[in-house]
């Protein structure tokens, strides 16, 4: 007989295309942002997210019904979702803006990805498990996850480092990083997770989309929205009056031998203690 | 007269606040502490909120047989003119779920505060977007400084971003009726102890959630003597080239103890198992700001960078000479770690 959990899972991952993590990023002259013709590529910890909503299926196996994507952003965010797809979402939904419109800050997001959640209530197919990364690489401000479980007044549990799902007390087990170590939450579903790095630890590393499952990605469904169909106000609240380059660090040179670095320690005042 | 000024903001309703007239802004800083000693962190917020211009309340949470420990302490910090405290069961571990009902009912209404200022520490990050997003207001992340400008109700900060790659300066208008931000501890200093100081204190009721939906289940602290990694005046960091967590020990551990020294490491050496999670520095671990960053065995990614390329005074001791590194370092030795930091111990200790 099959087992009957309370509900199949539907999971919800939303993910941003962020400038490449190795690129050595610029300002532009006019201080107002940063060079942007650089590679792009998903958030890494987006792609934990996406990485830990894929494996949730390999241990839950059927009791997951759907993996969904989720993007806000310009034309070319459409490129992140197929990785997501590749990765082994099973659909994905682009809200697109305008290639000229600014980033939309992340309280208008989390508004965004609620207004989703709330369709697909009202298509009878809730989401019961929300996975993002904890921060964006870019702005890395950390916020959206925490916005959208306030929202909702659903249950959150930030900086997760681990995931335990018991399908049949719709709860989970969370193991999250804090300062200073570690903490273990029990949180019901439905449930809002932010990935700490660490899941690579419990885990693996999130895994390559194989040329196979790239060519499977592009036949998969994207479906297109924008703020208008969905009701928000992405316009920021904030102000960027400007971006600068941070003070430059010059590097002292080098010494050539043990005494002369316990040298340059006592001239900085630097001794035993 | 402080005292009076503060009960009479606290008294003023809030129909007042939206006439054109500047009002004086006023903060609410969201005090931590383990078991009643209070974080740090929270003292370089107590001195960004100063830096408003304006008053000043404390708030602290927690189980009725900590806060106690922690309001007697806070209250001699200098720029304080209010404590509020709440006390409850419930409150044993900042959950945000829990807490978030008590900020909305202290921020909602009648709510004389214009500010929300936490430290960037990891259960104020998850609780302060939570608050913010339940009132409807955006939220500035890990601030090294800031400018209030009273006549216009605007507050100005600047931050990080792309990992510390570019500074942004953002605004947020008055048209943001309360203004939440988190403080980079590195960046504000502690604010000083005033005896002196006369702060009102007052408990507040605190707002019991019925079945809540997230329940504590255990912590688990990371162990050490030596200084906390944080607000350390010294950290000794290692990186992938201690090949294992023995080599990491034996390594660092003695030179950390010679310098009185807190221990650090990359994101490379934690991942490999050399160290606790909990010690990595870098983007996405401790942003740390000490007089003396001895960083061994690692290379300088960007992300590491992000970290600690705010230390007074960098020393890089690595067997690769193009290292990025020494770009930065104040002091550079291209050599074998493993010779010359027993070295290095040995003549310090003379």
């Amino acid at each position: 007989m099959r087992p009957s959990p309370v509900r199949l899972l539907n999971i919800l991952v939303p993910v941003k295309r962020a400038v490449d993590y190795a690129v050595k990023i610029r300002v532009n002259p006019q201080q107002t942002g940063i060079d942007t013709n650089v590679k792009h590529s998903m958030n890494p910890f987006d792609e934990i997210a996406v990485e830990e909503a894929v494996r949730l299926r390999e241990r839950l196996k059927t009791a997951v019904k759907s993996i969904q994507a989720v993007t806000i952003g310009p034309s070319k965010s459409s490129e992140t979702l197929r990785t997501a797809l590749a990765m082994g979402a099973d659909s994905a939904i682009h809200v697109e803006l305008p290639d000229s419109s600014a980033a939309p800050e992340p309280l208008a997001v989390a508004k965004t990805l609620r207004a989703i959640i709330q369709r697909k209530q009202e298509n009878s197919e809730p989401i019961d498990l929300v996975i993002l990364g904890k921060q964006a690489i870019d702005d890395d401000l950390g916020l959206t996850g925490q916005m959208l479980a306030g929202l909702l007044g659903w249950p959150q549990a930030t900086f997760a480092s681990k995931l335990d799902l018991d399908l049949d007390k719709k709860s989970a087990l969370v193991v999250r990083e804090i300062d200073g170590g570690g903490e273990e939450i029990q949180c019901r579903l439905p449930l809002i997770v932010t990935t700490d790095l660490r899941y690579l630890l419990c885990n693996t590393e999130p895994r390559y989309a194989s040329l196979p499952n790239i060519m499977k990605a592009k036949k998969k469904p994207i479906e297109k929205l924008t703020a208008a169909d969905l009701g928000v106000d992405l316009t920021p609240q904030l102000e960027m009056l400007k971006v600068a380059e941070p003070p430059k660090r010059i590097g002292g040179g080098k010494v050539d031998s043990v005494d002369g670095l316990i040298a340059k320690l006592k001239e900085a005042g630097i001794t035993a203690v | 007269m402080l005292r009076a000024r503060t009960a009479a903001l606290f008294a003023r309703p809030l129909l007042s606040r939206s006439y054109a007239t500047p009002s004086s802004p006023h903060a609410l800083v969201f005090l931590e502490h383990r078991n009643g000693v209070l974080d740090s962190g929270s003292l370089s917020a107590l001195t960004a909120a100063a830096q408003l211009g304006g008053q000043v309340t404390g708030l602290i949470v927690g189980a009725p047989e900590h806060v106690q420990t922690a309001v007697e302490k806070a209250k001699s910090f200098k720029g304080l003119n209010a404590l509020l405290h709440s006390t409850s069961p419930q409150y044993a571990e900042p959950l945000p779920e829990v807490l978030t009902p008590l900020f909305e009912k202290l921020l909602s209404g009648s709510s004389p505060f214009s500010h929300v200022i936490s430290s960037t520490s990891s259960s104020a990050k998850s609780l302060l977007p939570r608050v913010a997003a339940r009132l409807d207001a955006p939220a500035v992340s890990d601030v090294t400084s800031l400018e209030h400008d009273a006549a216009s109700n605007s507050t100005t900060f600047t931050r990080p971003i792309y990992a510390g790659n570019a500074i942004a300066t953002v605004r947020a208008p008055p048209s943001i009726p309360i203004k939440f931000f988190t403080v980079r501890g590195t960046a504000f200093n502690a604010a000083p102890e005033d005896t002196s100081a006369n702060v009102e204190i007052k408990a507040i009721d605190p707002v019991e959630v019925a079945d809540a939906p997230t329940e504590h289940i255990k912590t688990t602290l990371a162990k050490s003597d030596r200084p906390e990694l944080g607000v350390a005046a010294r950290v000794v960091s290692g990186g992938r080239a201690l090949k294992d967590k023995d080599t990491f020990a034996a390594t660092l551990y003695p030179l950390a103890d010679v310098l009185g020294a807190a221990v650090g490491a990359s994101r490379a050496a934690v991942d490999a198992g050399y160290a606790d999670n909990s010690l990595q520095v870098g983007q996405t671990g401790k942003v740390v700001a000490p007089e003396l960053y001895m960083a061994l065995g690692i290379s300088g990614a960007i992300q590491h960078l992000a970290g600690m390329k705010d230390s007074k005074l960098i020393v890089a001791i690595n067997k690769d000479p193009d290292a990025p590194i020494f770009q930065i370092a104040d002091v550079g030795l291209v050599a074998d770690l493993f010779q010359v930091v027993p070295e290095l111990i040995e003549k310090l200790k003379q």
